[in-house]
């Protein structure tokens, strides 16, 4: 019982940052209508970030949050609309070729930091990287438990904003119908803008909580570019409150795959439930809820 | 106030209005008679700018607007309330109502046109936290125009707002357009509801194939052989 306690709780923590790295895919998705392939890349490069910024400048990775959400928001800036909004103009036989450029801006930022980083390991180890306090005899981990409770913050803010400032809603109203926005006053082209550097800068925060526990490699976004989609997915495209059910879901299942059926087939059991809900649930959690 | 002079608008290759002319004067009611295809959406979403024409111009008092880009149409005092209500089904009928009043001038005055429109649509009021997309026809029809009215406008038009109402909400559409209309807002109206419509409007211009075929008061109109035999079946 206990183990299956502490599985649970390492899941429920894990999942509050994969959280935060699913809403970043889904809001893109709401307003653009794609998947944005890159986005696990962005965490990597934040993640690069908040390296640099403890090996040369001994900055906590905590601290490197207000230095790397910006950053990856301008950045996220600058690729939609230098690299991804020219793309609606054109006329091509791809719709997708949006998600295309995604791709291609995934690999080109990897091999950026294969450039600069090589593909050795690095890891920023904090004094309490490996601290932990027990309930019982339940363990959290002390910078798993910081993560779960930053992300928890971020969403709330996050809420708060699309839900109560007139930018927040006006990015909701370009996803709900771009064009009765535009006849609102609604820039679209900036809310496309705006939107994919809030994403950037949310998956950015899950970068710099994490690099406290991960190690850090060029290669590391795919896995979690893909753990987005699983995400997206699994809450129903677009839909904010099934990305965070989503990720909080996908951390428990991973864990427990982890702890029942062995650390190897930890990221297949992500899979499994994508192809699960693809075929018994189309539409994801939001199909459940009408959230 | 508004001058659309000579208009030539093409969906990709195909030319969908020839050479449409036609003005409006401050405080009138204008219709646009039409049957399905004649160009009635196309001339509205061209003056919104979610169409450029070819050739011709589109003025709003004295200022060209027709390549203006489209989200800063309703800055310049003209609100579109588009075919099909397109409301954001997702959010509240009160964040509906808020998404009208974005540019400055209307936000400043946001709380005080949300009462007006609360008082113009009780109905608006007790479903304000309701979301939009859960609305019925008719109560939808009733936030898209209170939302096209929180922009504070100067010109208001109308896509086919009966499109889809039942008989009796159709009227009370009719009315409501009538009472904007007098409380100083210019209205443009395209519309399919020929007798009503002449009833109330000041003048009309019929869109036959993309072309202006004929125009007249509403009176004018009603009598029109012509028209008779088009849209009434007389």
């Amino acid at each position: 019982m206990a183990v299956f306690i502490q599985t649970m709780v390492a899941g429920v923590l894990i999942g509050g940052v994969y959280s935060l790295i699913g809403i970043g895919m889904t809001l893109i998705m709401g307003v653009m209508g794609i998947i944005n392939l890159a986005h696990g890349q962005l965490m990597m490069v934040s993640m690069y970030i908040t390296y640099v910024l403890y090996h040369y400048l001994h900055l906590d990775p905590y601290v490197s949050l207000f230095i790397a959400m910006p950053a990856l928001f301008f950045l996220g800036c600058l690729l939609q609309k230098y690299f991804l909004n020219p793309l609606i103009k054109v006329d091509s036989v791809l719709p997708e070729n949006q998600v295309l450029m995604t791709v291609g801006i995934g690999i080109v930022l990897t091999e950026i930091a294969r450039f600069i980083f090589t593909s050795d390991y690095k890891a920023v180890k904090t004094p309490y990287s490996s601290a932990a306090f027990f309930i019982g005899s339940i363990s959290f981990s002390v910078p798993m438990c910081i993560a779960f409770l930053i992300a928890l913050l971020f969403t709330a803010i996050l809420f708060w904003f699309l839900l109560k400032t007139d930018l927040g809603r006006a990015i909701r109203a370009t996803a709900q119908d771009k064009e009765a926005a535009t006849l609102m006053g609604i820039d679209s082209e900036k809310i496309t803008i705006i939107t994919f550097g809030i994403g950037s800068a949310l998956v950015a925060s899950a970068g710099c909580l994490l690099m406290p526990i991960f190690y850090l490699f060029p290669d590391i976004g795919g896995p979690f570019t893909l753990k987005a989609f699983v995400i997206t997915i699994l809450g129903g495209l677009g839909s904010t409150v099934g990305a965070i059910v989503g990720g909080v879901v996908l951390g428990i299942a991973e864990s427990l795959g982890a702890t029942y059926i062995g650390m190897g087939y930890k990221e297949m059991v992500g899979f499994v439930i994508f192809v699960l809900v693809l075929v018994f649930l189309p539409g994801g959690l939001k199909r459940l809820t009408k959230i | 106030m508004l001058k659309v002079k000579g208009i030539d608008v093409f969906y990709g290759d195909l030319q969908v209005l020839w050479e449409v002319s036609f003005h409006i004067r401050e405080g009138e009611i204008v219709v646009l008679l039409g049957a399905n295809g004649a160009g009635k959406s196309t001339t509205i979403r061209t003056i919104s700018s979610m169409l450029s024409p070819a050739r011709g111009s589109i003025e709003f008092e004295g200022r060209r607007i027709d390549h203006l880009p489209p989200h800063l149409i309703i800055n310049e005092g003209i609100v579109h309330v588009p075919e099909g209500r397109r409301l954001f089904p997702e959010m509240t009928v009160e964040e509906n109502l808020i998404m009208g009043s974005l540019a400055p001038e209307a936000k400043f005055k946001r709380a005080e046109t949300l009462e007006y429109v609360y008082g113009l649509f009780p109905r608006l009021k007790e479903r304000r936290k309701q979301l939009a997309g859960t609305l019925s026809g008719g109560e939808q029809q009733m936030a898209a125009i209170g939302r096209g009215l929180m922009s504070l406008p100067k010109l208001m038009m109308f896509d086919e707002p009966s499109l889809g109402l039942a008989p009796i909400l159709v009227q009370d559409v009719f009315h409501l357009v009538k009472e904007i209309n007098d409380s100083g807002v210019t209205i443009l109206l395209s519309e399919q509801n020929v007798i009503q419509t002449l009833g109330m409007c000041d003048r009309a211009y019929v869109l036959e194939n993309g072309r202006i075929v004929l125009e007249g008061t509403g009176e004018e109109l009603l009598n029109n052989d012509q028209v008779k035999e088009a849209f009434l079946g007389i």
